[in-house]
């Protein structure tokens, strides 16, 4: 098969939760995500988020339906490996995945279990030191750090194994302001610098603004799938999540009188805005 | 007289190894009975090191804390010390071990040495409190509820124990708005209702702007503001930590530094909204 991309076709995942009681975490899911792309997902908690980034590299295998990556389907065991490889999953929970005392270790591990040289290896650990801001503490220890510290540590070691895609489960739930927008910055331009398809789960609609796309879901059912901006003004497809305080600002004083271009999405433009109509008042 | 005093409090991590990291710089400040303190720092600043003091799960080589006047150093202060702090670490559902949910909020009151009908009571006002049903969930495995709910089985453990100084770290890291909004809204009437001191620490200060009395900013363990919530938000120096505010505060701060003369003591979105359309109007006049 030469489909270039992850396809999720009419997926269906349920856990049993005893009794033969069924747990429904997703329901005929279809999402098509191209190579290149910056896909967003939001959701409240238990809305299959979770679930679905982990049948992205195989880690769960979808109960209908089914999880192709470029062509490869994670229910076939022999294509594992090289699924893993395509698709990096970093957890939600940084700590869960660390096996090393030293930073630069934890980022090496896993191009050593790649059969790279040395010298490849020690370049991939420079290179995502470098992207994620982290040369400082390399020789720290990784359970000893923030939670923050140790999120970015997460994300260096999946972008050491240079995945074609990368799954990320809610990133910067830990992170402050700075080092969620940070990261995001990150994330976009290894998008566009080195073509990695980025998957980012996250309720912070600001993490997801400049997404391509915005995937929402709701109790295991995809609600809506468009771009950002979109999903921003039809706030009942929101579901609760709260759309980034520039637009709501932009909404506001639309709704006060003031002319405010709806193309307006970021910090500086509003200021700018701002100052031009202050002086045409004046 | 405040409840706790923090007097010079410095703390330094693995002193004289690799490792050594200063994480509290001379901090002073004071908490008063009643409040709802927030504690506001980016990652690493020491927000964590900070309240692992009050409880006296880290005692200070450098300066001292006075809870109730009284040093947590001192030896016989220190059984009474842990029942008046209770500490809600981060992440606490995965502290959650016992098989039920009235077991689990039960075990620190067995541990109190309270009669099974004090538990009883006790357990069931505080799973009301953070808003479950003590019928429906006093049988179930903590296990068996969703992330949203073992964090407010958790955080009942500790309210069941009545401190009178409730400390919580970060309680709604990795919850979604509506689970984030619920455990604060039941923090803040349990704030309300019982008198209780509490002391909330974020990364975000979002969550903290509505509900804290005071605020109190860290930044690479130094104390860089203290003071009443619109107080802290208006300090022109603030700006300079713009890595802690919302994206509407720092826009406000922008607008500042273009000239314009705004109040950036507000509190939401809205009040920022008509703060700007005021000066909007006045310059058209």
């Amino acid at each position: 098969m030469s489909f270039k991309g992850i396809q999720i076709i009419d997926v269906t995942k349920y856990y049993s939760s005893g009794q033969n009681q069924l747990t429904w975490a997703l329901k005929d899911i279809n999402i098509t995500m191209k190579p290149g792309e910056f896909i967003g997902i939001a959701g409240n908690n238990a809305s299959g988020k979770t679930t679905l980034a982990r049948l992205l590299n195989g880690l769960l295998r979808p109960s209908r339906g089914r999880v192709l990556i470029d062509g490869l389907d994670t229910c076939d065991h022999r294509q594992k490996l090289e699924i893993r490889r395509r698709v990096a999953l970093v957890f939600q929970n940084p700590e869960n995945q660390f096996i090393s005392p030293v930073v630069e270790e934890e980022i090496a591990f896993g191009p050593e279990n790649l059969n790279l040289s040395l010298q490849e290896i020690s370049r991939r650990v420079e290179e995502a030191l470098e992207v994620m801001g982290l040369k400082e503490l390399r020789l720290q220890a990784p359970h000893l750090l923030s939670g923050g510290q140790k999120q970015r540590v997460a994300v260096a070691a999946a972008l050491a194994m240079r995945p074609d895609y990368l799954v990320l489960d809610e990133p910067t739930s830990m992170l402050d302001q700075f080092c969620r927008h940070e990261l995001i910055k990150h994330l976009h331009v290894l998008n566009r610098q080195q073509g990695i398809t980025i998957i980012l789960i996250s309720h912070y609609m600001e993490d997801l603004e400049k997404a391509d796309r915005l995937v929402v879901l709701q109790k295991g059912s995809l609600i809506a799938d468009a771009s950002p901006q979109e999903i921003f003004q039809r706030e009942e497809q929101l579901t609760g999540l709260k759309p980034p305080d520039i637009f709501r600002m932009a909404q506001l004083l639309g709704k006060m009188g003031y002319n405010v271009d709806c193309q307006i999405t970021t910090r500086e433009e509003m200021v700018a805005y701002l100052c031009r109509l202050s002086k045409s008042v004046i | 007289m405040p409840i706790i005093e923090i007097r010079n409090l410095s703390y330094v991590y693995h002193p004289n190894t690799p490792y050594e990291k200063k994480a509290l710089d001379d901090i002073s400040f004071t908490v008063g009975k009643g409040e709802f303190l927030g504690i506001v720092g980016s990652n690493g600043s020491g927000k964590s090191t900070l309240i692992q003091h009050f409880n006296g799960l880290i005692y200070p080589e450098l300066g001292s804390i006075l809870v109730s006047g009284q040093d947590t150093r001192d030896k016989d202060f220190r059984e009474q010390l842990w029942k008046k702090v209770g500490l809600v670490f981060q992440f606490p559902e995965k502290q959650l071990f016992e098989a039920t949910v009235f077991d689990e909020l039960a075990y620190g009151l067995k541990n109190m040495g309270l009669a099974a009908a004090e538990i009883e009571m006790r357990v069931d006002e505080a799973l009301k409190s953070v808003g479950l049903e003590p019928e429906q969930s006093r049988k179930r495995s903590p296990f068996s509820l969703s992330g949203g709910m073992m964090r407010r089985v958790a955080v009942a453990s500790v309210l069941a124990m009545k401190p009178d100084i409730l400390v919580l770290d970060e309680p709604t890291a990795g919850l979604d708005p509506e689970g984030s909004s619920h455990i604060l809204q039941a923090i803040k009437k349990f704030q309300q209702d019982k008198g209780v001191t509490v002391i909330l620490v974020s990364h975000c200060i979002d969550d903290l702007i509505l509900l804290a009395d005071r605020l109190a900013v860290l930044d690479q363990g130094k104390l860089l503001a203290w003071g009443l919530t619109r107080d802290v938000l208006a300090q022109e120096n603030l700006a300079q930590y713009d890595r802690l505010l919302p994206d509407y505060l720092k826009m406000l701060f922008d607008l500042k530094k273009r000239g314009w003369v705004i109040n950036t003591g507000l509190l939401t979105v809205e009040e920022a909204c008509q703060e700007i359309a005021k000066i909007l109007r006045r310059d058209g006049t």
